[in-house]
């Protein structure tokens, strides 16, 4: 940082600001956009260069307990695929679960600046926040678990809606998370309380509880909307990957009557039912699950798309895991969290001679050329479960190039093709604008990150730069430069420093008496003492909080 | 006793897995020592007492006592100019100091390994085999009806998991504690923990694996021949009586030892167990824990596997991680005389690894960090005299199921952390190496940069 930077000559796409390649310089100075640079500032010519936002990913797993579990059950997926140490940055492994230096470094690689892991327990936080530390160059925050959470739903069983929204907004400070996170609400109490059991209707009874996951999911949007949280309840839907889920997608957003609400990895919570028999083989109700979220402005969600390769199921849906583990027949990790999760892992390849897989193939990509409002159905491949982010260029090419998408239809399952209705938008092309809304500036728009996803004067300098290039896979795969926090990070394809990145997390307010409401619930049931259970400053090292509607712009305390 | 004293409430035991952090201490800061530590066990109240601050050299180096500063500076020599060094021992220190180990290791090529690799290594290669369905300690408080405890004697290794987590507490849907549960105990011999037990399978030494597979067998529904009692000791009436009440019980954990991990079948023994857990999620719901011994040993495979992606045993002297237990794992490397310097952290080897090994520690030059002057120390080139973790080190240290604790330091010691130490050695070598050592499978290209 210090260090001033112009940017001439370069195409720069900058939709927030409703730049589609216009040609223009862009100055750097301090770490931020700025609008002049000194006439001594370092240049860089990007004639015949494409200048973005450096990419956002709202979506992925690459921090915390499960992901380390995930890491470690997959040995020969490192061995095939390892990370050299260079004089500066350190060494590490890939496939599809790597090690944290490497996740820094690859994403980075591909144009990446910020990343959100989007599951970890609060009694993860800890060892999530030490993982982020060990993950270079990124800023990265995470979703904290809360829809399984025994205490949370002892208070709303009870009725106790102030209270309620009190202990997430505790909880959100106590873990230094970024937004709440709901995983398959209810599902978890079953599969530990009820002999591996699931959740499958939204007014189902949750075990003990005088509760349904709509009344669960009801009560998180709401206080996610009254706390002002600049990212709203991030919400993984009950029946992922059931054939017919779709109608438990619909009556989920249906619950947020209006009220910003997340729904991630679309693409497996849009599965229709062959003839109205379930238990067959899913046919795609993209159409349908799109045009509820283009006449929802209320509504975002980010695909999940799926792409063919190796991946690894990762998930708090515990039940979920199991039923994946049938099909693979491998290992199986589970993990239960007292008092607030479940966890399933199955290693898992996508083969596009499958029915099953290439109709979630078509289906992500039918979402996305679909889509009529881009800003609020954003690009994830819910990475590493339908695909790691290194297939991220990939992605971009089939939806930027028609000809390329034709091809990779003719390799797959056509009998799933035919149950979907990708054969219907085959026009449609993705514009360098439209990629940068879906990757960077329409995610960074709904976390709330009013300083990211754009190149205005006041936002953070995270840039990247691509040679053009007609083949947009290998265009998106190797940026010339990367900029991060204004400091040069890659410079014609190399590694040219080493850079820490922030922690992005919210502390909302909340009634302190809370605690004491909390405290009592700990002493009877965990297993760890209250006074050890929040997550302390230190975790933090470089970190910016995010203020929510509520609390005074501008407030940050970075370290 | 003096009268300048302290109490530290919600304080963490780091002596065993276990990591209790209900520790209420009494700190006579007068004399620099825990005078009391409430809700410890008899091992913890033996932790707290004996680390006292001792009078001894910051370091010694080639027999004479050394300030921190010149042990720092002879450690950054002898890595700088090794060619092939081990990390070793790190389940005694916290997370911090486990990080910068990794990362001297990944700057010089070096190996890093703990001491999983001589306890549950078995179970971290029987993990990679076939997974593990397991579950915080409070899920077993809170939920388990049945507990099998297999190879392991918790009653005088780890008493508080009887006591604070897995057979006397109450719990949420465990109401009267043992009373709503059926404790199964598996062990070659009788000893203390036995009487928990309202099961005692009592195996013939060297059968474990054939019981688990049996018991397998029987989950699946296939049949186990009555020879079985022959081979192990146990008849299969109590073979079937106790698959019956396994798949019929709400929420059921295993729970093992090095009785089963470092016995013979070693790491086929914990994958039979763990893939015992595994078949019976198809009745109900199962977990199964290996039972940790050192303070943060959890802590050191998870340090590992985010930073290389292997639990232990990783070298990284082509440029980037390999894991090959057996190669290597620090007894192998030092038996077969591999190994030109050795980093030994909060681990005494010297006093417990075969003969052929600690005779290459002898050899070769040892830097070692611990609290006490322990057999490893006295051969040790370099010997750092360092505070303790969680009695004068603050840090992050993770209990057996993986949960993260914060320790709260009871007074402070006049000795440098492990991290602090750790953390000199790293930038006075990175200083004599001008960044990290290229990999020997590392291209040219980039490296220069």
């Amino acid at each position: 940082m210090g260090s001033s930077l112009r940017i001439v000559n370069g195409r720069v796409y900058d939709p927030a600001n409703g730049l589609d390649g216009a040609v223009r310089d862009v100055c750097v100075r301090d770490g931020k956009i700025v609008a002049d640079a000194p006439a001594d500032a370092k240049r860089i010519d990007a004639r015949g260069m494409v200048v973005m936002p450096g990419g956002v990913d709202i979506h992925c797993h690459i921090a915390g307990p499960k992901v380390n579990l995930a890491r470690k059950v997959q040995p020969e997926d490192h061995r095939r695929d390892v990370h050299l140490r260079t004089r500066t940055t350190r060494s590490g492994t890939g496939g599809t679960v790597p090690s944290t230096f490497t996740t820094g470094y690859r994403y980075a690689g591909l144009g990446y600046t910020t990343a959100m892991e989007a599951a970890v327990t609060p009694l993860g936080a800890r060892h999530t926040l030490e993982e982020l530390h060990d993950t270079p160059i990124i800023d990265k925050g995470f979703f904290v678990l809360m829809g399984n959470n025994v205490l949370l739903y002892r208070l709303l069983q009870e009725g106790r809606r102030e209270e309620f929204r009190h202990a997430l907004a505790w909880w959100l400070h106590a873990t230094k998370g970024y937004a709440p996170k709901l995983v398959n609400p209810g599902g978890d109490e079953l599969w530990k309380g009820e002999r591996n059991a699931n959740i499958t209707k939204l007014d189902q009874k949750i075990g003990p509880f005088d509760l349904t996951p709509r009344k669960v999911i009801a009560a998180f949007i709401e206080a996610a909307n009254e706390l002002g949280l600049p990212h709203p309840v991030h919400i993984h839907c009950n029946n992922l990957g059931h054939t017919g889920n779709y109608e438990t997608t619909l009556e989920t957003m249906r619950i947020a009557e209006g009220q910003r609400t997340h729904i991630t990895h679309i693409q497996f919570h849009s599965y229709g039912a062959v003839a109205g028999k379930s238990g067959d083989n899913p046919t795609s109700k993209a159409s349908e699950i799109v045009e509820f979220v283009n006449t929802h402005p209320n509504i975002s969600a980010d695909v999940g798309a799926v792409m063919f390769g190796r991946s690894t199921s990762m998930t708090a849906d515990a039940p979920l895991a199991y039923m994946l583990r049938r099909f693979g027949g491998g290992k199986w990790v589970n993990a239960d969290t007292e008092m607030e999760s479940g966890c399933g892992i199955v290693p898992f390849t996508y083969q596009d001679r499958v029915y099953t897989n290439a109709l979630q193939w078509a289906i992500g990509l039918e979402l996305f050329l679909r889509s009529e409002d881009l800003w609020r159905m954003v690009f994830s491949t819910d990475h590493p479960n339908g695909g790691s982010f290194m297939s991220y260029p990939r992605l971009i090419r089939l939806l930027m190039d028609c000809e390329y998408r034709k091809q990779e239809m003719a390799k797959v399952n056509q009998q799933a093709l035919d149950n979907s209705g990708l054969r219907d938008c085959l026009a449609r092309e993705y514009s360098l604008y439209e990629i940068a809304i879906i990757t960077r500036a329409g995610p960074a728009r709904l976390l709330g990150l009013t300083e990211k996803g754009h190149l205005g004067v006041g936002a953070d300098a995270d840039i990247t730069i691509y040679d053009e290039d007609d083949d947009k896979e290998k265009m998106f795969s190797t940026p010339r430069y990367v900029i991060k926090d204004g400091e040069l990070i890659i410079e014609d394809h190399e590694f040219r420093a080493d850079h820490e990145g922030r922690v992005l997390h919210v502390a909302p307010d909340y009634d302190q008496s809370i605690e004491q409401v909390i405290q009592p619930f700990f002493e009877d049931f965990y297993t760890i003492r209250f006074a050890n259970y929040q997550v302390d400053d230190r975790y933090l090292h470089q970190h910016q909080t995010i203020p929510t509607t509520r609390q005074a712009v501008g407030v940050s305390n970075g370290g | 006793m003096g009268e300048n004293l302290k109490i530290v409430t919600d304080a963490t035991c780091t002596f065993c897995g276990c990591v209790c952090d209900d520790m209420v201490l009494t700190v006579d800061l007068d004399h620099n020592r825990i005078i009391k530590s409430e809700n410890a066990c008899i091992l913890g109240k033996a932790w707290f007492k004996e680390h006292a601050i001792e009078e001894r050299p910051f370091a010694i180096v080639k027999g004479r006592e050394a300030s921190t500063e010149e042990g720092v500076e002879e450690a950054a020599q002898i890595l700088a100019n090794a060619r092939f060094p081990v990390i070793y021992g790190l389940s005694d220190t916290t997370c911090e100091a486990q990080r910068v180990a990794v990362a001297i290791g990944d700057m010089i090529g070096g190996t890093v390994d703990t001491t999983t690799s001589v306890c549950h290594g078995p179970s971290g290669i029987a993990f990679q085999g076939v997974g593990e369905s397991t579950a915080s300690l409070g899920e077993i408080k809170n939920r388990a009806d049945m507990v099998v405890f297999w190879g392991g004697n918790p009653a005088e290794a780890h008493p508080r998991l009887f006591t604070r987590y897995a057979v006397t507490p109450k719990g949420m849907y465990i109401p009267n504690g043992k009373k709503d549960r059926t404790v199964v105990l598996v062990d070659v011999r009788r000893t203390l923990s036995t009487p928990v037990a309202d099961i005692f399978l009592q195996v013939k030494p060297r059968s474990d694996f054939e019981v688990l597979w049996a018991l397998r067998a029987l989950v699946k529904g296939r049949k186990v021949d009555t020879s079985v009692e022959q081979r192990t000791g146990i008849s299969l009436a109590v073979l079937e009586d106790l698959v019956a009440r396994m798949k019929s019980c709400n929420y059921g954990a295993l729970l093992f030892g090095m009785g089963l991990t470092m016995n013979r079948g070693r790491h086929f023994n914990s994958g039979a167990l763990l893939a015992l857990a595994t078949d019976l999620n198809e009745f109900t719901h199962w977990v199964a824990k290996p039972v940790r011994g050192h303070g943060n040993v959890t802590g050191a495979d998870n340090v590992v596997s985010w930073q290389t992606g292997f639990p232990f045993g990783v070298n990284f002297s082509r440029g980037y991680p390999r894991f090959n237990p057996g190669e290597f794992t620090t007894v192998d490397l030092l038996s077969r005389g591999d190994v030109d310097a050795a980093l030994i952290i909060a681990s005494d080897p010297a006093s417990n690894f075969p003969k052929a090994a600690i005779e290459h520690l002898k050899r070769i030059p040892v830097i070692n960090l611990d609290p006490k002057l322990t057999h490893t120390g006295q051969l040790a080139r370099v010997a750092f005299t360092t505070s303790t973790y969680g009695i004068n080190v603050a840090g992050t240290v993770y209990r057996m199921d993986d949960v993260p604790i914060t320790l709260r330091p009871a007074f402070d010691s006049p000795y440098p952390s492990d991290e602090q130490i750790l953390t000199a050695i790293r930038n006075r070598v990175r200083q004599l190496l001008g960044g990290n050592r290229p990999g020997a499978g590392t291209p040219l290209a980039t490296t220069v940069s």
